[in-house]
């Protein structure tokens, strides 16, 4: 990685980075000959223990992101480092190696397990796959494990995932996925397809889980609330870049991107009386990636949109401690 | 509007509906388990025997001991017609598995691979779909002369098409679910992914469509024996006993209808139970 290009924002001087992505890209080609570019230019990194919370509004790349790091499928451009080790270039066998390290939990609990398999041998698949481990002990690990999630191993045992409801199925997801005991978990939306008194069960599940476990997690979700408890740090996605990094705390009471405080503001207000809005609620569609505005992304659709919006692209710069933003006109 | 697992697991069909559905797996389920086991034991069964021909008591009508009479050369009908039968079934099933084996297995890696596999594939099924089936059959038929395995082989590739579009369409849907993502996620290879994730999620629905595909494979080898083109003499085929007796259709309508009614509540026994089948599976896929 060149010095001269690393962002303002990646924390290249600490030791205890577990994953840095630099300038990652993710094209798709559509069925007319176009090119979208999915996610354009993301660099971030998570530190060992460290939530990052990824959020923005429906396509705006962020699933791309997740999936991207998990190289299913690869991205087209950039650098994931992985606990120091490059991730690009690798062998298909010299990936699978690194798989345990990294694991996902996907947005949709019944589509992620296979209707056909026993929830024992759903959260065995990994062990299985592993290889080395024999059976009798491999079914203990599966037996703690699903204890871990908080389900009953004895009750669940023979159960298939249409038999268990969309929270079970979530947590079965997640002992699936920790049961490699992986350095780095991605929520990739964990809870947007469940119910609210379920989505605060996950979301502590998780919370343990990464405690317990000793995880590292990208968290990613359209959902500010729910991102909001979760995370150390946040990251704002819009049309394929990132447009304002900062702690949580920082981000949700000082918001300086525009967008940000739109998507703050369009979070629903429980008591409309007691208002505390940090500006209006966001117009209008998101523009269509396969052709996005010049200068900054978020321009046509920006309350402070100015010829330099434009004409130039805004880099991410600190305006705070550990705070950066791509905006000309940030509020500070 | 969406509901909980355990709000769809509540609703079910329940009442005279149900009932009737019920019949209709039961009829057919019978009368195809008394024909497999009467094909599978036909020689232990007391019946006359086929072969034997009996020139003075020629198109005899049915009594107690010719079932459903006597054919020109004065053979027990119902003993043939066991014996047609016994062919029709191994044809029958043959050919589906021989199907079923092929083309479920071209569909499932046409689906999965996609690009330039699922073309050539999709383009090969193509031109076999585009053979007028039964003239296919013929010409593979009359080109090496006629054979019970040849019989097979021939319905069996006329099935290979089709069950190759129901393994791909199924595996293209399948391959695109999560649980096939967090397969690889977990580093599964190709081929454990297609074995343990994707094929289990295909026996149901090719299961449901092979039963109907038996009853087609077994009119199609009806049609050739009728042609003369399966099984050669003496071996009694359903199709050849109707060509043969057609003749004399005014005097002894039992050497062609026998033959006809075996084949006839065949294939409706399939055909029923088997639509009954895939409604149900679509039922619980519909649940899931």
């Amino acid at each position: 990685m060149r010095d001269e290009v690393r962002p303002a924002h990646l924390r290249g001087d600490r030791a205890d980075i577990v994953l840095s992505v630099h300038n990652l890209t993710k094209t798709f080609g559509t069925p007319s000959g176009a090119q979208v570019q999915a996610v354009a230019g993301v660099s971030f990194d998570i530190a060992a223990g460290e939530t990052l919370g990824l959020v923005g509004e429906s396509g705006c790349g962020k699933t791309t992101v997740g999936r991207a790091l998990i190289h299913l499928p690869p991205p087209s451009s950039g650098e994931v480092v992985l606990e120091g080790r490059p991730m690009s270039g690798l062998s298909a066998a010299e990936l699978r190696a690194l798989r345990p390290r990294l694991q996902m939990v996907f947005q949709d609990p019944i589509s992620s397990l296979n209707p056909k398999h026993s929830i024992a041998d759903i959260v065995e698949a990994p062990l299985v796959v592993l290889g080395g481990i024999d059976r009798r002990r491999r079914q203990e690990q599966v037996r703690e494990m699903l204890t871990a999630v908080g389900l009953d191993p004895d009750i669940v045992w023979n159960r298939r995932p249409h038999e268990l409801s969309g929270g079970q199925c979530q947590r079965v997801s997640i002992a699936r996925a920790l049961i490699l005991r992986p350095r780095l978990l991605i929520c990739d939306e964990p809870v947007s397809s469940l119910d609210v008194s379920v989505q605060a069960q996950i979301l502590n599940l998780l919370e343990d889980a990464k405690q317990r476990f000793g995880l590292t997690m990208l968290f990613v979700a359209h959902d500010l609330a729910v991102v909001k408890n979760i995370s150390d740090r946040v990251a704002v996605m819009y049309l394929g870049r990132i447009c304002e990094i900062a702690p949580s705390a920082q981000l949700y009471g000082r918001a300086a991107h525009p967008y940000t405080a739109a998507l703050l503001a369009s979070v629903p207000d429980p008591a409309p009386q007691a208002k505390r809005r940090i500006g209006r609620a966001i117009e209008g569609e998101i523009p269509s990636p396969l052709d996005p505005p010049s200068g900054c992304r978020f321009r046509t659709r920006c309350p402070k949109a100015a010829p330099v919006c434009a004409a130039d692209e805004p880099v991410l710069r600190p305006i705070g401690p550990d705070h950066f933003v791509a905006c000309h006109f940030p509020n500070l | 509007m969406t509901l909980s697992v355990a709000e769809r697991e509540r609703i079910k069909v329940v009442g005279p509906r149900r009932r009737w559905g019920d019949l209709l797996v039961a009829l057919p389920a019978a009368w195809l388990g008394v024909a497999v086991l009467a094909a599978v034991f036909a020689p232990l069964l007391p019946i006359p025997d086929p072969f034997r021909q009996a020139l003075l008591r020629t198109l005899q009508p049915p009594s107690a001991v010719h079932l459903l009479g006597t054919d020109a050369l004065g053979r027990d009908v119902f003993a043939r017609s066991v014996l047609g039968l016994r062919v029709s079934l191994v044809v029958g099933i043959g050919s589906v598995v021989f199907g079923l084996g092929i083309g479920g297995t071209l569909g499932l890696v046409a689906g999965y691979f996609r690009g330039r596999t699922d073309l050539w594939i999709s383009a090969v099924m193509t031109v076999i779909l585009s053979f007028p089936p039964l003239v296919l059959a013929i010409a593979i038929m009359s080109y090496a002369g006629p054979s019970l395995a040849l019989v097979i082989v021939a319905l069996g590739i006329l099935f290979v098409p089709a069950f190759a579009r129901i393994a791909r369409a199924n595996t293209l849907s399948l391959a695109e679910r999560e649980f096939v993502l967090a397969a690889r996620a977990m580093g599964m290879r190709d081929l454990g992914i297609l074995m343990q994730e994707v094929l289990p999620n295909l026996v149901a629905p090719l299961i449901a469509y092979s039963m109907l595909m038996v009853a087609v494979a077994i009119i199609g080898e009806a049609a050739l024996s009728f042609l003369g083109l399966s099984v050669p003499p003496p071996q009694p085929t359903l199709g050849g006993m109707i060509a043969a007796e057609r003749a004399n259709l005014l005097e002894a309508p039992w050497a062609v209808f026998g033959p006809a009614l075996f084949l006839f509540l065949t294939i409706l026994s399939l055909n029923v139970a088997g639509d009954q089948v895939q409604r149900r599976l679509d039922q619980r896929e519909a649940a899931l």
